[in-house]
């Protein structure tokens, strides 16, 4: 005869092969998030959960915000109003030239038969909140893939590039902005043409130029355009401008420190930019003696 | 009145699971404010502390099921990586199921000196997670969070407990 001992005081397993359990869940999810980046579809359905709450929490700041919208004071309108129309003026005539400068640039690379830039399209979103990941330098707005908007698409605003969406959401997407340690630009001098690698340094409002050798030509106050050879970013974008440039002999490569041109720790509204170059393929020849060990997806 | 509250001990009231869940809710609302700034930077992780909370003192309701499902909605609503918050949490879980006894048998004051280590060893977690993923250490005010959620501690203590307090009636014996 068995006797098994009533279920009274049954609490399962014991804390140790529980907390064994999670932690194996967990690291397996790491893992295949970190390292597989499998885990989109997961991540999509949770955050349909999340996504109630998170507007919820943005609520009260946005009734806030509309109250102080309400209570703005006359002067304060009519001197934003002074100055905006003073602004259209101004853009109104750079505006004419441009048009007609574009006319000429569409003409000339027409008779050189060289390839037309593609016009870019631009989804307006509003920056809900700024990451609290305080590893990583990052921000949400409020249009996801109900907007149409996919990964790897330029963020900027009214001055310039801030970052690059990075994970669509049904109703949100992650902005990395440029700051971020992990992100890179690819920018050209405005001065003199010279290309180079735009890195964020992980800190708010620096950047700093990547592998740029001892004797290059950068000064402080260079100007950096997206150079659009990337096929991600339209060419021709402010990005950021040089602050600082360090030569030491003792280093391989000059430290050019720079800070971005738009509002990337504080902005409102911004621009996702839809633009899609179509490159042509690569020359199969070029392929094969870049290829070889580290061959980099497009 | 830290001590009243532990010493001569009361038979707390069954504590309405409905309870539970809109606390833990209410902590992850929080933690998704739009926080910006030096605030965001000393923010105490409001989920971790109640959970922990809820684990001491409702160990046989709270526990892993819900430290990995809150980890999981934070690390969402972050865009950190996936399941480093539910490792911290899970781990964070585990220290309270087995130390709930000997924290409780503490008065609310000094209950903080246990729980300040435990939230300091859910961030150091995560850190340890992220510095493998490769990032960079965001400086020692990413702990400043803790040590302003163990002086959030009795608060939070109390308040959790507090529907669970039968009310005294001197006409009933």
């Amino acid at each position: 005869m068995e006797y098994t001992p009533p279920p009274l005081f049954n609490r399962g397993p014991t804390p140790l092969v529980r907390l064994f359990l999670c932690a194996l869940v967990s690291l397996g999810l790491l893992i295949a998030d970190a390292r597989y980046q499998y885990l989109d579809n997961i991540r999509q359905a949770v955050s349909v959960v999340v996504y109630p709450l998170q507007r919820l929490a943005g609520t009260p700041g946005a009734i806030f915000d509309r109250i102080g919208d309400f209570f703005v004071t006359q002067a304060r309108l009519r001197e934003d109003n002074a100055r905006l129309a003073e602004q259209n003026l101004k853009n109104a005539v750079q505006l004419r030239q441009f048009e007609a400068l574009t006319a000429e640039n569409a003409h000339l690379r027409d008779l050189l038969a060289a390839r037309q830039r593609i016009a870019a399209g631009t989804t307006a979103a509003e920056v809900l909140y700024t990451g609290r990941d305080p590893f990583t330098r990052r921000v949400i707005i409020d249009k996801g893939l109900q907007a149409d908007l996919k990964a790897g698409q330029p963020v900027i605003d009214e001055l310039g590039v801030i970052g690059q969406v990075t994970r669509v959401y049904p109703w949100l997407s992650e902005v990395t902005l440029i700051t971020d340690k992990e992100q890179v630009v690819p920018v050209q001098n405005l001065r003199n043409g010279l290309r180079a690698v735009l890195g964020g340094t992980g800190n708010d409002g620096e950047l700093e130029l990547k592998f740029i050798p001892l004797n290059a030509d950068f000064k402080p106050g260079d100007r950096l355009i997206t150079s659009g050879i990337d096929g991600v970013y339209p060419p021709g974008l402010p990005v950021g401008e040089v602050t600082n440039v360090e030569r030491n002999a003792a280093y391989l490569f000059a430290r050019i420190a720079c800070k971005p041109v738009a509002g990337v720790a504080s902005h409102a509204q911004v621009l996702v930019v839809n633009w899609e170059n179509k490159i042509p393929e690569r020359p199969p020849q070029a392929e094969k003696s870049a290829g070889g060990k580290k061959r980099r997806g497009s | 009145m830290l001590q009243s509250e532990t010493r001569p001990q009361t038979i707390l009231l069954p504590v309405k699971p409905v309870f539970i869940i809109l606390t833990l809710v209410a902590a992850l609302l929080i933690n998704l404010l739009p926080w910006s700034g030096w605030l965001l930077a000393i923010k105490p992780d409001f989920v971790a502390l109640v959970l922990l909370c809820w684990c001491v003192q409702q160990p046989r309701r709270v526990g892993f099921t819900s430290a990995m499902l809150l980890g999981l909605a934070m690390d969402v609503a972050d865009g950190s990586l996936f399941g480093q918050h539910a490792l911290a949490y899970s781990m964070l879980a585990f220290a309270a199921l087995v130390l709930h006894r000997r924290v409780l048998g503490f008065t609310v004051k000094d209950q903080i000196l246990h729980v300040i280590p435990l939230l300091l060893a859910n961030d150091l977690i995560i850190l340890l997670i992220r510095k493998f993923a490769g990032a960079d250490f965001p400086g020692v005010s990413y702990f400043a969070g803790s040590f302003i959620a163990g002086a959030l501690w009795p608060a939070i203590f109390y308040l959790l407990k507090l529907p669970q307090v039968p009310k005294t009636d001197p006409d009933h014996v």
